[in-house]
């Protein structure tokens, strides 16, 4: 049975969408990543998107960033398509958005302190001891106040992610993009960044978008959840709804099961024949 | 054959595009509304990397290739008995060609590969993708501020090199090997002429600061964000701009003095 529940059955949720994504069509090469893809992120709610590796995560994430423009079909912004803004209209409409970076991307000839300020400063024109108060906040929010005058180069990779985070989130935006938020992180990170990410959400009301590949973690927190696979979307729902979805493909990616219909292995020909007789081309 | 055609073709064309590609950049990254608040302090952080610290290299060099024309000089020109015309050999071949083209070669390699590995970095590690995400244009406050510190710093170093080039000639020439110092100043004095030796040199180095400085900041904003590509990268930088240093060399002499 296809996986897909369709958008009726959870009305409300997507009755107010922040981001409408339509027909997305994007190829990288001969390689098709999106093939007429439909998404609709709710405003306010925290919306997963998970599937395989080189299902196109992080790369709709770009699409949204307009750091990358498709091939085909439309990305709203609240009716405003992304790729047909000018340069301007772009950046101006990025300022509403807040993106956590897989690698974290601080910017290493700044201190801690000053990456988290540097949204602040580049976008307001608040005093000096009040962006010292907001960064201060916001390190405190990811644990990491006492890192202030740290350099990037000093932090370790679950670190620098964390004040990544609380750069993202300085400016308080109306969208946060998160790419991978749970890697690298130790348990005990991990687990106040889940909470940290459903507080923020519905502490200032803003929408998240959540890349992952940590299933129970993202299953606790989202609001939506759409897993991507094969270039379309293989299923959308609540967690509920897709925990109950009667699709080989949906379990065996939601129960990380190794044997179903998504591959574990790049296409290659047969191993034994590899190993007897081939010789590398 | 068909497929060799189709290869030069694609090659071709690929370039035609990166070179549209660079102007584009460029013109982003230049064509906007001023913000001098914002951009001064990066400038000067650059003209400090790019200038300041390429200030030894330009001198030690120019000071070696000064007393080296000295002394090359008189030996030549000491068989004639007109090694007195050294200080004017010396000005002229530093002002009109070797302190605007050494210069803009040495600081394609101090400076340029520096900027495009920086650029390169900041690609790789995602620091530009970032600024794009903050809703700051990374051509205005990356690219922007490194072109022009490189565009004001070359003719200034050029300028250096040849003082320090025309004092160490005359270290060599007057006082190791004897020449009247009056005899090695006033000739030099005679025969530079302002408009045609000084200005034109530093035409020169305006236009292969303009050369360098863009290869770097395009090499390393389009490279392939990874250690090999931006290693490939940084050699382009040193590579092309060297090349079109000399290639524009020649286009210059030929406009300022071909007449002659």
């Amino acid at each position: 049975m296809e996986a897909e529940t369709s958008q009726a059955a959870a009305p409300d949720m997507l009755k107010d969408i922040i981001i409408d994504i339509r027909e997305l069509t994007f190829s990288r090469g001969e390689r098709i990543i999106f093939d007429g893809v439909d998404i609709a992120i709710p405003r306010g709610k925290v919306t997963a998107i998970m599937g395989p590796s080189g299902s196109g995560k992080t790369t709709l994430l770009k699409l949204i960033g307009g750091q990358l423009a498709p091939d085909r079909g439309q990305v709203l912004l609240e009716g405003s398509n992304i790729s047909r803004m000018g340069r301007n209209e772009l950046f101006k409409a990025r300022e509403r958005m807040g993106m956590l970076f897989q690698s974290g991307a601080l910017f290493t000839d700044m201190s801690v302190f000053d990456n988290v300020a540097f949204p602040l400063r580049v976008h307001s024109d608040l005093p000096d001891a009040m962006i010292r108060d907001i960064v201060l906040m916001k390190l405190q929010a990811v644990g990491l106040r006492g890192a202030i005058h740290l350099m990037p180069a000093e932090l370790s990779g679950g670190m620098a992610r964390r004040v990544a985070l609380a750069r993202a989130i300085a400016l308080d935006p109306d969208i946060v993009m998160y790419d991978e938020p749970f890697a690298g992180q130790d348990p005990i990170a991990m687990g106040v960044l889940v909470n940290l990410i459903k507080r923020l959400n519905q502490a200032l009301g803003h929408s998240s978008i959540i890349v992952s590949h940590d299933i129970q973690e993202t299953l606790s927190i989202a609001d939506y959840i759409y897993i991507l696979a094969d270039g379309r979307v293989a299923a959308h729902g609540t967690p509920a709804m897709l925990r109950d979805v009667d699709s080989a493909q949906v379990r065996q990616f939601v129960q990380g099961l190794p044997d179903g219909p998504v591959p574990f292995h790049y296409p290659a020909p047969d191993f034994m024949q590899d190993l007897l007789g081939g010789e590398i081309k | 054959m068909i497929d060799r055609i189709q290869r030069l073709g694609h090659k071709t064309l690929s370039k035609v595009a990166a070179f549209g590609r660079s102007g584009l950049i460029l013109m982003h990254a230049l064509v906007a509304r001023p913000q001098p608040l914002v951009m001064l302090p990066l400038l000067i952080k650059q003209i400090y990397f790019v200038g300041v610290l390429s200030l030894v290299i330009i001198v030690v060099s120019g000071l070696f290739i000064g007393m080296v024309l000295g002394l090359q000089g008189y030996t030549i020109m000491v068989d004639y008995g007109s090694e007195q015309a050294v200080g004017q050999m010396v000005a002229l071949s530093l002002l009109r060609e070797l302190a605007p083209v050494v210069t803009a070669l040495l600081f394609a390699g101090r400076a340029g590969s520096a900027l495009t590995a920086e650029i390169g970095l900041m690609k790789a590690t995602e620091q530009l993708a970032s600024l794009e995400m903050i809703g700051v244009d990374p051509l205005r406050r990356i690219i922007a501020p490194r072109f022009w510190a490189g565009f004001i710093c070359l003719p200034l170093l050029s300028m250096i090199f040849a003082v320090v080039g025309i004092w160490g000639s005359s270290l060599v020439a007057v006082d190791w090997l004897g020449i009247y110092s009056g005899a090695y100043w006033s000739n030099m004095q005679q025969a530079v002429d302002f408009t045609d030796d000084v200005l034109n040199g530093v035409v020169k180095a305006v236009v292969f600061g303009f050369i360098v400085t863009w290869v770097a900041v395009y090499q390393g904003y389009d490279c392939i964000p990874t250690s090999e590509g931006i290693s490939q990268a940084t050699t382009r930088t040193v590579v092309y701009s060297s090349l079109a240093v000399l290639g524009a060399d020649f286009i210059l002499t030929a406009l300022m003095f071909g007449d002659l």
